[in-house]
């Protein structure tokens, strides 16, 4: 005989759990009382909120299933932010959290909430177990839900006397069995053919990548592809990394904040092959004129994807990794492409590098910080101004060293999701950009890097504003900074009331030593850096125009 | 846009209707009808969605349908050979005499049942297709609907061919 708990203990090293983030409460002190000697590794957060950030960062840095838990009520709420941002990353993860006992379920009992109705928009798929004996089918089923096909979040939530059941039950054995649910991974064969044949005759042909090749491990494809068939490759915020920055034929990202030769690219390409994207209005602009004589090829695992914001020509369902490979073998080298790559060449070339003339400029700061890191590095960012200055000017060699919340935004996400980052690497120093509103929302999480001595580096690139917000005021709104400006943060004083080292940075010289000094420290470390106040990310789409409607430099 | 008939096979268990209509109201689709019940497989039930959407709304609404993980088949039968009935009940002012005669006959043209009767009500009970019913309810309305309920449309192919979970 054996509790539920210790069942659903079992069930998740089975499933090869190493690591969970969790925050404990009434409703799962039995889970917790089993992982008191279970050999998983619990990492104690100090919100729920980076619980979830935390197991998705795991799960963007390792490829795996992220794992995190929390109590009833106010615990699981707090996981939602989270498993929205996982949602709309397609970021595997498994949420467990405690649910009132069975017989008091639907009474608003104490810590009650009803969590599977909370999350039902914002997970793949949900379980609340009324049965421990179900347990053991439900984790095995939930990891398979949320580790395959498009990947995503599935919630599990655990009454408490479920855990405490008494039961006698092996585990069960062999696959997950879900009749609705049988994702496609190979191709459909004559769609490769069609597509074969358009990659053949296009004379402009542009890759756009995204998030999927990443999750797919693709990169390899997406290049081969690219070099056999001299093809340009513009990749989206979620695609960073998928194929090496300083590669001759990479353009850089796409989209809103998105360089010249990509977006330029994309309207005057014949041929569109879209792999793992999904036509996000950040990257579209006006869907019309996105890539407007373009007959398009789209590769995505999920088929509710094509065709769902834009037409598609040869539709192609299945895993990005195997449907390229289908298509590059039956491809043949091609010549010819010479015009076609010296015009996009020639958008690469003159295209501005934004560096600040006047104070401490961003674009420096993680210029030299990609230039320090070279190979070694995972960057993890916040959201807004200091996402786009690292997208932009951070050279991003390999797939899962960028983590970002793209589909959600959600700002306080970097922070904690670096420490899963970490967790998940350790071996590779791992660095969160942040902006000093950013970082405000889960700044509480420099406990949790005390506690464990996860050496995650915290970059602030601090210009006491709600920076991207204040952008779009002087830009749209007539430099009425509406409640946009935040008084200045002394983050040094508050790293250090933690335990945490750091440095303010206010002058150019110092940027590299500060960088050394950081890489340098064996644990934590906080660098507050003073950028010009009013730095503005360049180049920008507004909202709804053309993507090669690009505003160039500041407006003023 | 026109209405299109869903048929949908989904796992019978706590929270599907849910999820269904869920993913319907965050999308912005609209749910013309929807009826469901338990069917031939245990385990299984079976849904009939009447949607209104042009092609590529439905479309759409067919893959994320599929994309939930309860739902085992989705199948468009608005341009097949089906069968198709809703249930109506019909409560309708008709005092004993020449009204209550006039109401008994149209309940007759139209095949309905007269399922209860009451000191100044009956009540009515049809079957039929959406345009049956609509017809007889706004026959009957010139004696005074006092209240009026119908269930969702339910369909099932014709002849032999079937939507299964399995080939």
């Amino acid at each position: 005989m054996k509790t539920g708990a210790k069942l659903l203990v079992e069930s998740l090293q089975r499933e090869g759990v190493e690591t969970i983030f969790g925050y404990p409460g009434g409703a799962v002190l039995p889970i917790y009382d089993e992982l008191y000697d279970a050999p998983i590794r619990h990492i104690l957060v100090r919100h729920e909120q980076a619980a979830a950030h935390a197991a998705d960062g795991y799960a963007r840095a390792s490829g795996r299933v992220g794992v995190c838990l929390a109590t009833s009520g106010p615990g699981a709420c707090n996981l939602v932010t989270g498993i929205a941002t996982a949602y709309m990353d397609s970021v595997p993860l498994v949420a467990i959290t405690g649910q009132v006992p069975t017989f008091m379920l639907g009474n608003d009992a104490f810590q009650e909430s009803d969590i599977t109705g909370i999350t039902m928009p914002v997970t793949k798929h949900s379980y609340l177990v009324k049965r421990a004996a179900d347990l053991g089918q439900v984790v095995k089923d939930a990891f398979y839900i949320a580790g395959t096909g498009r990947q995503g979040p599935v919630l599990v939530d655990i009454p408490k006397d479920v855990m405490t059941a008494q039961i006698d039950i092996e585990l069960p054995i062999g696959r997950a069995k879900l009749r609705g649910y049988q994702p496609t991974y190979e191709g459909h064969a004559l769609q490769i053919e069609k597509a074969v044949a358009l990659i053949g005759e296009a004379e402009r042909p542009l890759l756009y990548v995204g998030g999927g090749v990443i999750a797919s491990g693709a990169s390899e494809e997406v290049l081969r592809l690219a070099e056999l068939m001299l093809i340009p490759v513009a990749t989206t915020l979620m695609g960073l990394g998928a194929v090496p920055c300083d590669h001759p034929l990479n353009l850089g990202m796409i989209g809103m904040h998105g360089t010249e030769a990509a977006n330029y690219a994309v309207t005057e390409c014949d041929l569109l092959i879209a792999v793992g994207v999904r036509f996000d209005d950040r990257v579209t602009g006006k869907i019309d004129a996105f890539a407007p004589n373009a007959r398009i090829i789209h590769i995505d695992i999920d088929p509710a994807e094509i065709g769902k914001n834009k037409p598609v020509d040869v539709p192609i369902v299945g895993d990005a990794g195997k449907v390229l490979q289908s298509i590059i073998r039956r491809l043949a080298r091609t010549e010819g492409r010479e015009m076609w790559l010296a015009r996009v060449g020639h958008w690469k070339e003159k295209q501005t590098v934004k560096d600040g003339e006047d104070g401490l400029s961003p674009a420096y700061i993680i210029g030299e910080m990609s230039d320090l890191l070279g190979d070694r590095g995972i960057v993890v960012s916040e959201v807004g101004q200091n996402q786009m200055w690292a997208a932009q000017h951070y050279c991003f060699r390999r797939p899962r060293t960028w983590i970002s919340s793209g589909g959600l935004g959600t700002m306080g996400y970097g922070f904690p999701a670096a420490i899963g980052a970490h967790f998940a690497r350790p071996d590779e120093t791992v660095v969160d950009v942040a902006g000093d509103g950013s970082f405000q929302m889960n700044i509480q999480e420099l406990g949790t890097v005390v506690q464990y001595n996860v050496p995650v580096k915290v970059v602030v690139l601090n210009n006491m504003y709600l920076g991207m917000v204040r952008q779009w005021q002087e830009l749209f709104y007539d430099r009425r900074y509406s409640y946009t400006e935040l008084p200045a943060v002394d983050f040094v004083g508050i790293a250090r009331a933690y335990g945490v080292d750091g440095i303010r940075v206010e002058e150019k010289e110092d940027v590299r030593p500060a960088l050394e000094a950081a890489f340098a420290t064996a644990g934590p470390f906080v660098l507050d850096f003073r950028i010009e106040r009013e730095a503005n990310v360049f180049p920008m789409v507004p909202a709804g125009a053309a993507i090669n409607e690009m505003i160039g430099r500041r407006q003023r | 846009m026109k209405f299109h008939t869903l048929h949908v096979l989904v796992e019978n268990r706590a929270g599907v209707l849910s999820r269904i209509a869920g993913l319907f109201s965050r999308r912005g689709f609209n749910i013309e009808s929807l009826a469901v019940g338990t069917c031939e497989e245990a385990g299984m039930s079976r849904m009939t969605i009447v949607v209104l959407g042009d092609d590529a709304q439905i479309e759409q609404v067919k893959k994320q349908l599929n994309k939930l993980i309860d739902v085992i088949k989705v199948s468009d039968i608005t341009e097949q050979s089906t069968v198709a009935r809703e249930l109506a009940l019909i409560k309708v002012a008709a005092e004993p005499g020449e009204t209550r005669a006039e109401v008994m006959q149209v309940a007759n043209i139209f095949r309905a049942q007269i399922i209860d009767v009451g000191a100044k009500t009956v009540i009515l009970e049809v079957t039929g297709d959406s345009e049956k019913i609509d017809a007889l309810e706004t026959l009957l309305r010139q004696y005074g609907i006092k209240e009026f309920v119908r269930t969702g449309k339910i369909a099932l192919l014709r002849g032999q061919k079937a939507i299964r979970s399995m080939k």
